[in-house]
């Protein structure tokens, strides 16, 4: 007699339940991503006009008024951040990529990895005793200073992983060449793991434009337009936590039109990066 | 063997060495390399460094019952960290039960069920979901979720639960558990998006020997491969922890904001990072602005020590697998 | 072993003159040594063919022949390698340099990938310091080109992407690539190992005019091939668990008619293993 080549009903019942219960999971919390952006979305959708990306903010009860000023601050802040991190991070992904053997070297990849998880409060208190304190004022350096602090973990690791992509193969045809070090990196090797280094960067970027915390005592914000870096600036994130933990429902109205104004930045970013590395991927 | 040597050639060849400019470039580029990796250093030693420094007075001032004391008061300019360090301890802690729960589900369908027209775009929602604002996260919570908690699920739980200290008091909507919810869809990508991955990274050979025993899938996800992946699991777990008890904004927003120890997960409390946000502008004297610093520098190392081990513990479970990190 | 240059067969060049000889050259990976004690010389304007099975050392020494085999990780050299009389390997000898001189065509095209057909063949002479001149690097490409055998087939599209040619086109474009920088050596790692026959045919014949200018050092496995296109072989033998070494050295047309070792004969004959 054959032993019953069913499955026990018991051990059947218990992967279902698995699957659909894991399953669920995942909806949730894909799901969530689809609730708050669409509350957003919708919230945010009012407060949206050209006033609001344009003009300075009013006082409470002056009707109009916008962000116009805080959209402009990130702008500048977060492209002083890109041009202290870039060439910080490059390089140290290059020297990891290229002489990175040995303990230094696991060394810096792990404080790379551990600086990552960093709370930007902390490294906005970093940028508040050396950029802040010795002058005496808030400046939207401090506040670059402190978001190329943040970028930097994630510039060294995407460039070192780009760089070690670069097949052997063209690494040794510069060599081959007679290429010296730097100019078969400069004119080889760098203009190969562009692509990636470029992705990992607005990855960075987007980062840092939703970060709020390291602001309140850097960039501190502005009711004017602001260009000097050198002086306290409005930024559209900051605005947002003013606005929302103000008693005021017009500020409350702009705060959504705020928060969908950044986010869609940030997952336009997102998304750009991603395309490129997908695209990038493809080809080669 | 001996041949005649100087071809005129080879003279005129030779003579093509690295020029001055390119020797000059070539030590430039290396130093360049160089100095950039210990700007990375110093950023650090100096992040430690400068923190150590500014809360100096503070250290002197209370030495290490900081830790333990209550009192945060800046008129008297008395101050101790414990009510912060347990705002920031429980709203992470409920944080990283209910992310790591949800977060390790999740991933072991993306991982081993879902086909990959499934998988793909819930992966992708879940990634972009890491990429949102944490000042949006705040919002939403601030004015959707803190509400809706305080109106329906708050009460409902003390409907039933009202005996237990922890589910007794005042409700405000805003409180613990509403950051620690909050903080735990913060972090739900962190886990799941790592833990999908190093289950993936699970050899095949493991499931087919398990699936050849007579095991079911599931069976085998529960049995082999989610044991296997433990270490590396648990240094995801360790990993989103760490991101929870740093983050600020969103904390802020819905904690709300009281330097006070309730056995209540329903009442108001504060976290290290956003007494900080708030109080860090307005502190009047040297010893409240150093006080908050060593708040940070708490924060600082809190967060050092728990990244450590949990890339030490991922390091762990990829080299054990005989794979480069 | 000592080869001795065996008295000039009508393949050969009338002038015997040694471009580059090899003495005593030993390679490690880490602690495994590769290669042991190789002696040979390669004279100008000849082909030399270094032929073996795989594992035999062959393209180890090729690289050892340019001092890249030092580029890769834990890998090391010793012995001595003349280039014109002088050892690259002297202290003050600048690999970089030396590399120059000694020119190299890989396995697989390796054309670099974000730089246009013109961009590739001038990379050599613009980064080296040769010259930045329009005009002269025009020149220098097209020479270059020509002596690949490829002027023609891209001279309407040299801005295009050197991905977008066929495999054997990269491969030709990589050798103008290295006659480009003017090397006096030509190494060339089983290039045509890749390829189609077509596109191995074509690179066959342009290796017979390169002989007139330039000497050249040739890896392969295929016995065919060294038969046709070289003056001189090497017969190397090595595996997993012996060093490799050279057994036999000789004109091309002798060893393949007279093999004085019999590991060569069998090898010739395919009774090899």
């Amino acid at each position: 007699m054959i032993a019953d080549s069913r499955l026990a009903p018991r051990r059947r019942l218990g992967g279902t339940a698995g699957i659909l219960l894991t399953g669920f999971c995942s909806a949730l919390a894909a799901g969530l991503l689809i609730v708050i952006l669409g509350y957003v979305a919708i919230q945010g959708w009012g407060a949206i006009n050209p006033a609001f990306v344009t003009q300075l903010p009013h006082p409470v009860g002056v009707p109009d008024g916008g962000v116009g000023n805080g959209i402009v601050g990130t702008i500048i802040i977060v492209a002083i951040a890109a041009v202290i991190a870039v060439p910080i991070g490059v390089l140290t992904g290059l020297y990891l990529a290229v002489y990175g053997r040995g303990l230094s070297a696991e060394l810096i990849r792990f404080l790379a990895e551990v600086l990552s998880g960093v709370p930007s409060i902390a490294i906005g208190l970093f940028a508040y005793t050396i950029c802040v304190k010795p002058f005496a004022h808030f400046s939207a350096f401090s506040a670059s200073f402190a978001f190329a602090v943040l970028m930097l973990p994630l510039m060294i690791r995407t460039s070192e992983e780009a760089i070690r992509g670069v097949p052997t193969s063209i690494r040794e045809g510069a060599l081959a060449l007679g290429l010296p070090d730097y100019g078969g990196v400069v004119h080889v090797v760098l203009p190969a793991a562009r692509p990636l280094i470029v992705t990992g960067l607005l990855l960075a970027i987007a980062r840092v434009t939703g970060e709020t915390a390291p602001l309140l005592f850097t960039a501190f914000g502005s009711q004017f337009w602001e260009l000097n870096p050198a002086n306290p600036m409005a930024v559209l994130a900051l605005q947002i936590f003013t606005y929302a933990i103000s008693p005021y429902d017009d500020w409350h109205r702009q705060a959504w039109g705020g928060a969908l104004l950044l986010i869609l930045a940030v997952l336009v970013l997102n998304v750009g990066a991603r395309l490129a590395l997908g695209r990038h991927g493809k080809k080669s | 063997m001996s041949l005649e040597l100087d071809s005129p050639r080879t003279v005129e060849v030779s003579q093509r060495g690295l020029t001055a400019r390119q020797a000059i470039a070539d030590r430039v580029f290396r130093i360049g390399l160089v100095a950039a990796t210990l700007t990375f250093v110093i950023l650090i030693a100096g992040l430690f460094a400068e923190l150590v420094h500014g809360s100096w007075e503070s250290l002197v001032a209370f030495g290490p019952k900081f830790l333990w004391s209550s009192e945060w008061n800046p008129v008297t300019n008395h101050f101790g960290a414990l009510p912060f360090i347990y705002g920031t301890v429980v709203s992470s802690a409920i944080a990283i039960l209910v992310a790591g729960v949800v977060g390790i589900a999740a991933a072991v369908f993306l991982a081993e069920f879902a086909p990959p027209a499934v998988a793909r775009p819930i992966s992708f929602f879940i990634e972009l979901l890491a990429a949102v604002p944490s000042v949006v996260f705040g919002l939403w919570g601030l004015f959707v979720l803190a509400p809706f908690l305080g109106s329906t699920v708050d009460p409902f739980i003390q409907r039933y639960l009202g005996f237990l200290p922890m589910f007794s008091g005042g409700i405000y909507g805003i409180g613990l558990l509403t950051a620690g919810l909050l903080l735990a869809l913060m972090i739900v990508p962190t886990v799941a998006a790592i833990a999908r991955d190093l289950i993936q990274a699970v050899p095949n050979e493991l499931r087919e020997a398990s699936i050849s025993l007579g095991a079911t899938r599931w069976e085998t996800v529960v049995h082999v491969v989610l044991p296997s992946a433990r270490a590396g699991i648990v240094g995801a777990c360790v990993l989103a922890l760490g991101r929870a008890l740093g983050e600020t904004i969103a904390a802020t927003m819905v904690i709300g904001n009281r330097p006070a120890i309730s056995a209540s997960l329903f009442a108001p409390s504060y976290t290290l990072s956003s007494v900080i946000a708030n109080e860090f502008t307005e502190a009047t004297s040297s010893l409240y602005l150093s006080a908050l610093l060593e708040l940070g520098l708490i924060l600082f190392v809190i967060s050092f020590i728990v990244n450590g081990c949990a890339r030490i513990l991922m390091w762990s479970m990829l080299r054990s697998q005989g794979r480069r990190p | 072993m000592q080869p001795a240059v065996v008295a000039a067969k009508d393949t050969v060049p009338d002038l015997v003159e040694i471009a580059l000889s090899a003495q005593a050259v030993s390679a490690w990976y880490g602690s495994k040594l590769a290669i042991r004690d190789i002696n040979l010389d390669f004279i100008r304007n000849s082909i030399t063919a270094l032929m073996g099975p795989s594992g035999c050392g062959k393209t180890t020494f090729l690289r050892c022949l340019n001092r890249i085999h030092e580029s890769a990780l834990d890998a090391r050299t010793a012995g001595k390698v003349l280039l014109a009389g002088t050892n690259i390997y002297d202290a003050d000898v600048n690999p970089v340099v030396t590399r120059r001189r000694i020119g190299m065509v890989f396995q697989r095209p390796n054309p670099f990938p974000t730089m246009s057909i013109l961009e590739n063949v001038t990379s050599g002479p613009r980064y080296t310091g040769m010259t930045n001149e329009p005009r002269e690097l025009a020149d220098l490409a097209e020479e270059a080109l020509r002596r690949a055998a490829l002027f023609d087939e891209v001279k309407d599209k040299l801005r295009d992407p050197a991905l977008s040619l066929s495999g054997g086109q990269q491969q030709r474009l990589c050798i103008a690539r290295a006659l480009a920088v003017k090397p006096e050596v030509l190494l060339m790692d089983e290039p045509t190992s890749a390829l189609d026959p077509l596109s191995t045919l074509k690179i066959e014949e342009l290796m017979e005019h390169l002989a007139a200018d330039f000497t050249v050092v040739i890896v392969t496995h295929n016995l065919q091939q060294a038969a046709r296109v070289s003056h001189f072989t090497a017969f190397m033998l090595g595996d997993a668990d012996r060093v490799g070494s050279v057994v036999e050295f000789a004109p091309t047309g002798e060893i393949f008619t007279h093999p004085k070792d019999s590991r060569t004969e069998d090898y010739i004959t395919g009774r090899f293993g």
